[in-house]
């Protein structure tokens, strides 16, 4: 089980339990706001983007290259922004903080 | 992105289960034209989802009919190519119109980068006052309890003036913007939209003789916020050739045109279809945005984008070969019981509504999905505080294009809550 913590826009914090599955799912699982998902995990919508708490950068990790492709096109996308379907939770996520964007595109 | 119109009435007449398989080809506007084509699109999900139809208007192409095969041809563009054009048929050569949804990258990603943020959810939130304002316009300017056109009153109404607010085009031209999108989009043919070739390409060119006005007058100013602005701004687009510039203006004209409108006309015709979705949503008007987006599957705006398959690959255990044309019918995706429960029923809280593929996925998934589905939530919102119900009575006369699925008129009364 890894701790996930979700900022959303207002400011408000969510934490989710979650375990072999990603950070997307375990957002909609857990009913966090601000996470569209329309693909619903294929790295093909771009709807599920989130930025990563710097300090978790590393442990994340940068995006695939499909994963690229599709953030590349987001005039919102900064260094530390990643398709949360993407990452994998696993222990070495335990207490990874992400902020929710205000829009998803 | 025209598609030819080829009359052929006899079309009407066959049973497409009984058809051979091998002659089977949903490209046929007259199937849209009268509402026929779902069987066509049942019998080959069932019995051949990946299917060869050997010759038709187009000549020979593939048709992918399941959802999950479609999104597979959607996100795979190094299989799959954009270029030379989206729809069945082929640019006349002395007239083609370069637009970076018929690009591969890294073309395409430079341009699209260039004008996304114009659709993008921050810029559009700063815009809805200003649509509500439109909206509210429209709807207090209609007649109550007397029959008029939806299509023409409401629909294009209310798309043009948001296209007028994106381009920031000079507000009381703008059925121009209309007008372009439908020569654009037509089939030249005696008695059509317009008659010729000739006609539809001075039409298109009096469109980018007006919009090189605007973009001259925009150069030389600060950047703005509209399309022009940012087109005429943007490092990758500044120097475009001006076909190139006339081919982006279309691009972004008629996606934002055809099929924001044909969902609105859509969305009056399902609640009209399913009374007790309608009641529904009186009672809980909190469903409007999942409604909004069970509209956009029910509806399906764009019926398929065209590939061109670039080596020889396998989809369904078929092989495509390099070169051949292939459509992804997301009208056939989203009517998929596989993905969809009960998939042609009309349902305002669907669950799985936001995941329908009319917007397609991928690197070309629309530019402009906020756009519309803001532009049809703040609609119904303001529609449900003045009219009990939008009423249809008649039936509505179909666009008879295979790509385009929409409506010409649509015949209603409205009745006040
Ligand atoms: C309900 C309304 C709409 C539907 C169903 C729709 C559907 C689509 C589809 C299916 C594609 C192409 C996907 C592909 O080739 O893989 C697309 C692309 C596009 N749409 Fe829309 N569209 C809608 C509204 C809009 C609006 C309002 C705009 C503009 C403001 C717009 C602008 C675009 C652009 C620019 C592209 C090209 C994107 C690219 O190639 O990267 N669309 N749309
Ligand atoms: S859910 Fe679509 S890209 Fe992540």
């Amino acid at each position: 089980m890894a701790k996930v913590t979700f900022i959303t826009h207002d400011g408000a914090e969510h934490v989710v339990e979650a375990e072999f599955t990603s950070v997307m799912n375990a957002a909609i699982d857990n009913l966090v706001p601000g996470i569209d998902a329309d693909c619903g995990g294929e790295c093909s919508c771009a709807t599920c983007h989130v930025y990563v708490d710097p300090q978790w950068m590393e442990a994340v990790g940068p995006p695939g290259e499909r994963e690229e492709e599709m953030l590349d096109l987001n005039p919102e996308r900064e260094a530390n922004s990643r398709l949360s379907c993407q990452i994998a939770i696993t222990d070495a996520l335990d207490g990874l903080t992400v902020r929710v964007p205000e829009f998803q595109m | 992105m025209t598609e030819v119109l080829y009359e052929n009435p006899d079309v009407l007449n066959q049973d497409p289960w009984q058809l051979p398989l091998e002659d089977l080809n949903p490209a046929q506007p007259e199937l849209f034209a009268h509402d026929r084509y779902g069987d066509y699109f049942a019998r080959l999900r069932e019995q051949a989802p990946v299917h060869y139809c050997r010759d038709s208007a187009f000549g020979p192409y593939w048709s992918i009919t399941k959802y999950l095969d479609i999104k597979y041809v959607n996100t795979h563009n190094e299989l799959f190519s954009s270029e030379p054009n989206i729809v069945l048929q082929d640019q006349a050569e002395d007239f083609k119109l370069p637009m970076f949804i018929a690009m591969d990258p890294p073309k395409h990603d430079q341009q699209r980068k260039e004008v996304a943020a114009v659709a993008g959810p921050r810029n559009l939130a700063a815009l809805e006052p200003t649509i509500r304002g439109r909206v509210c316009q429209i709807l207090d300017s209609l007649p109550v309890g007397e029959q008029f056109d939806w299509v023409d009153r409401v629909s294009i109404e209310l798309t043009t003036q948001m296209l007028a607010t994106l381009f920031d085009f000079p507000f009381d031209e703008r059925r121009k913007l209309t007008r372009w999108s439908d020569v654009a989009t037509a089939a030249p043919m005696p008695g059509g939209i317009v008659e010729s070739v000739e006609q539809r390409q001075s039409e298109l060119r009096e469109c980018l003789e007006r919009f090189t006005q605007l973009w001259n007058e925009r150069v030389n100013a600060a950047p703005g916020n509209d399309l022009v602005s940012m087109l005429a701004h943007g490092e990758s687009t500044k120097n475009m050739h001006p076909m190139e510039y006339l081919g982006n203006l279309v691009l972004l004209i008629v996606g934002g045109n055809d099929t924001t409108r044909n969902s609105i006309s859509g969305g009056v015709l399902a609640l009209n279809q399913n009374p007790e979705q309608y009641r529904k949503l009186r009672e809980q008007p909190e469903l409007i945005p999942n409604m909004v987006s069970e509209m956009i599957r029910w509806q399906t705006p764009l019926a398929y984008m065209r590939r061109r398959v670039l080596e020889d690959t396998e989809v369904g255990g078929q092989t495509l070969r390099a070169g051949e044309k292939v459509a992804m019918w997301y009208v056939s995706g989203n009517r998929d019981p596989d993905m969809f429960d009960d998939p042609d029923a009309f349902r305002i809280d669907r669950p799985n509504a936001r995941k329908h593929i009319a917007f397609g996925f991928g690197i070309h998934r629309c530019m402009g999905n906020r756009v519309a589905e803001m532009q049809l939530r703040v609609l119904w919102e303001e529609i449900l505080k003045r009219f009990h119900t939008v009423e249809v009575v008649g039936e509505p006369v179909r666009v008879p294009s295979s790509f385009v699925k929409g409506y010409l008129k649509l015949p209603v009364v409205l009745h006040p809550v």
